[in-house]
Parts: C-alpha cells; sequence; structure tokens
C-alpha cells in the first residue's frame, strides 16, 4: 500500500479555537486535553460522495417550498467553492439552513417571539457543479435574540455545511452579511481570531448577480482544505 | 508548502441545525444484504458537568467488512465495494444525549507504511458551543491484538486514554461507546 497524500494543517489565528469563553456553551464542551496529533490515513483521505440521487434541482430555492411566497428580502446566494490551492471543488454537497426574515427558525425550540413564516422553513442544498459553483434562491434572514449574555443577538446569517472530496474537506459555517452592526458584539464571528479570517465570512454585494425587479445578488466563495503535495513520510 | 487560498473559518452548528441536516440522518447504516456482521454502536455524548448534550450531531465514515473504503482514492481491487454499503452515516443525539447506529463492523485497512490498522470508525462531532468539529475513531474492545498493534492508537501516549475510544461489546453484536467531552474519562479527539 502506497502512502496517501494527506492534507494541509490549520492555519494558525485562521480557524476558532475550541475553548472561547466569551461564547459561553464552549466552557464545559470543549476538549480540555491536549488533541493528539495523526497522520493522514486512506480512513482520512476518503470520505462520503453524495450524488444528484439525493438533491434535486428545486432544494436551492427556499421561496418555493410552501403553498406561497414568503415574507422578506428575496435574495440570490451564489459562489464558488475552491480548494486550497484555488481549483474548484465540483459535485460535492452544500447544505444551508437559516432564520426567516424575522429572525426566527422554523424549529420547535426556537422560543423567540417572531412570527413564524408558513411558507419559509429555511433549509437548502445543492451539488456545485463541475466548476465548483453553487447557488441558492432564499429570503435575507433577521438577527435573533440568544441567551449567551445580556441582550445578546447574533448578526444575520446563513448557516452552511460542505463535504469536499475526504472527510478531512468536512466544513461547517456560518455566512455574514456585509456591515452588520452586531459584528463587535458577537462571540461566535469573533471566536475566528484573525481580522483577515473574519472578514471572509462575510459575503458582498453583487449588482452583476441582482436580478432587475426580482432579488439582490450576494457572493460569497468557499475554501476548503487544500492538498499535501507528496505523500506522507513513511 | 502553504495554501495559496487559506481555508473559510469553522462555526458551530448552533441549536437549530436540525431544520437542515437532519434530512440527511442515516442511522441504518447496514441492511440484511450488506455482506458482513452486523452490529449496533450506541452511545451517550456528555458534557464537562457529565450532562447529556441533546444538540449534538455524530458523523461517521467507515469502510465496509472487507476493509474496502466507497471512495475514488481507495482502488484496491482485491477489497470489494458492497453496493448495498456506503459506510457514511449521521445522527443527532436524542434529548438523553443518545445515539445509536446498525452496521457492520468494518474491516482492516492499511495504515502509514506497511502497517495494518485496526478495524475503526472515524468519527466527525458536532454541537452547539463547538466553533469547529471534532475527529475521533470508535475501535471495538474484543479487537484486542489488532488494537495493540494499531499505528494510530499507538500514538496516544497516555495508554489508559486509549480505552476511550474502545467500543465495549454486549449481547446480540451491540457495542456501547459514549462521547465524554471532558474530564477524567474525556475522549481522546484527534489533530488532523
Ligand atoms: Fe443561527
Amino acid at each position: 500500500m502506497a502512502d496517501v497524500v494527506g492534507y494541509r494543517r490549520e492555519v494558525p489565528g485562521s480557524q476558532p479555537p475550541h475553548l472561547h469563553a466569551p461564547y459561553a456553551s464552549t466552557v464545559k464542551r470543549a476538549p480540555t486535553r491536549p488533541l493528539v496529533y495523526i497522520p493522514h490515513t486512506l480512513s482520512e483521505v476518503t470520505g462520503p460522495v453524495f450524488g444528484h440521487d439525493r438533491v434535486r434541482p428545486e432544494d436551492a430555492d427556499l421561496t418555493k417550498q410552501g403553498a406561497g411566497q414568503p415574507i422578506g428580502e428575496r435574495m440570490i446566494l451564489a459562489g464558488r467553492v475552491l480548494d486550497g490551492d484555488g481549483r474548484p471543488v465540483p459535485h460535492t454537497l452544500v447544505e444551508i439552513w437559516q432564520a426567516n426574515s424575522t429572525g426566527r427558525y422554523h424549529h420547535e425550540r426556537d422560543q423567540h417571539d417572531a412570527p413564524l413564516d408558513p411558507n419559509f422553513t429555511g433549509t437548502g442544498r445543492c451539488i456545485t457543479d463541475a466548476e465548483g459553483n453553487y447557488r441558492f434562491v432564499t429570503i435575507k434572514p433577521g438577527a435573533y435574540p440568544w441567551r449567551n449574555h445580556h441582550n445578546a443577538w447574533r448578526p444575520e446569517h446563513i448557516h452552511f455545511s460542505l463535504f469536499g472530496p475526504s472527510f478531512m474537506t468536512r466544513l461547517v459555517t456560518q455566512m455574514y452579511f456585509p456591515g452588520d452592526p452586531l459584528f463587535p458584539y458577537d462571540p461566535i464571528f469573533n471566536g475566528i481570531p484573525d481580522e483577515a479570517a473574519r472578514q471572509r465570512v462575510i459575503c458582498q454585494f453583487d449588482l452583476g448577480l441582482t436580478e432587475p425587479e426580482w432579488a439582490l445578488g450576494y457572493r460569497w466563495d468557499i475554501v476548503l482544505r487544500g492538498r499535501d503535495a507528496t505523500p506522507m513520510e513513511k | 508548502m502553504t495554501d495559496k487560498l487559506i481555508p473559510t473559518a469553522s462555526a458551530t452548528v448552533g441549536p437549530y441545525f436540525h431544520i437542515g441536516l437532519t434530512w440527511l440522518n442515516h442511522t441504518e447504516m447496514a441492511t440484511a444484504a450488506t455482506a458482513g456482521r452486523q452490529i449496533v454502536i450506541t452511545g451517550r455524548v456528555v458534557d464537562g458537568n457529565g450532562e447529556a448534550i441533546p444538540d449534538a450531531m455524530i458523523e461517521l465514515w467507515q469502510a465496509n467488512a472487507a476493509g474496502r473504503y466507497d471512495h475514488p482514492e481507495d482502488g484496491r481491487e482485491d477489497k470489494p465495494v458492497d453496493r448495498s454499503f456506503h459506510g457514511y452515516g449521521r445522527s443527532r443525539t436524542d434529548n438523553d444525549g443518545g445515539f445509536r447506529f446498525v452496521t457492520v463492523k468494518p474491516g482492516p485497512v492499511p495504515g502509514p507504511g506497511n502497517t495494518l490498522q485496526a478495524p475503526h470508525v472515524v468519527v466527525a462531532l458536532f454541537m452547539r458551543g463547538l466553533l469547529k468539529h471534532l475527529y475521533t475513531r470508535i475501535y471495538f474492545a474484543d479487537e484486542a491484538a489488532a488494537n495493540a498493534a494499531d499505528p494510530i492508537l499507538g500514538l496516544i501516549d497516555d495508554e489508559g486514554r486509549r480505552a476511550t475510544l474502545l467500543a465495549q461489546p454486549g449481547p446480540d453484536g451491540t457495542y456501547r461507546w459514549d462521547i465524554v467531552m471532558q474530564g477524567d474519562n474525556e475522549t481522546v479527539f484527534f489533530d488532523v
């Protein structure tokens, strides 16, 4: 068995730590012992691959899941999924979930006193095309309160989950909107140490993606881990 | 070798991931048609106070009973792909922090160099309060000889902690494996 080609390790400052005390839930959930460094084996560089059999084209349009139109600012959200070398990541599953325009999730545990929208579940999914492109049609989510600290509100955001080519490229993240006044107060956004890395989780308004008389366009590219150049040493 | 592009920062799945991710829940990973020994892995996820974590999501990735991954980078033709077994599982935890997967005991797979890895399942763990997911592995306590030779278990310096990765066999093909986030029995998580 030849040794496998692994994936690159984390760039310091670019990823949040497990323990980030301002985000209170990390305190009893973050590991207290150092993680044990292991090489990447066949078990790491493989991973689940999902085909189009699991995802329908209409799953990418969150405005057409009810009997009528959901309320809120209609938006087109598109971008590319790339690897650390800037190459597209084609045919990979992208899942999203979000609050509705009032800042309420379609979830029994969400007790925020804001209206549910019967025409909006807030969930969608798609498979990137051959050039790594994804595209969703949705409603701009509202900010919502949470109980992390006094007067805590989450900036408007959309949750993303991606697979990429292996279990090592797995990514769950949140995308934010430009100029949100809640950024300075949000411990999840600020859990990312580097300012530049925080800026990269903010999408950009894109007039070219905007469709006249219909929807605003936002663009956000996502980068998954890149690959080592050579096989691991023995 | 550095990245041209730095990977996007991770964030917690938050408390409401159920609305977006549970459509892909897959806890019956094996069917009656799947080759190998069918097993059931159950357990609980608990926090640093020993309390249940009811808003975690667990993903499994494993080889089939022959030790073959259903993935393009595993091209070993002497190990057959099993069309009835993909090797991926996803489950949320219930109100008691519990989870349950029906799968098959994976076969051994190659490790670094000329080593052989003991049967294991790769685990990715997500939850509210976890800003980036954690990786760990499930090994099987009834594979003592293979575990003793496993090149990855051997990297855990504190031998006592290796036991946190061992699923304990019970009756009728059941295994028990808990995830403990903090404390004396804190599960070993990997830096990958
Ligand atoms: Fe959220």
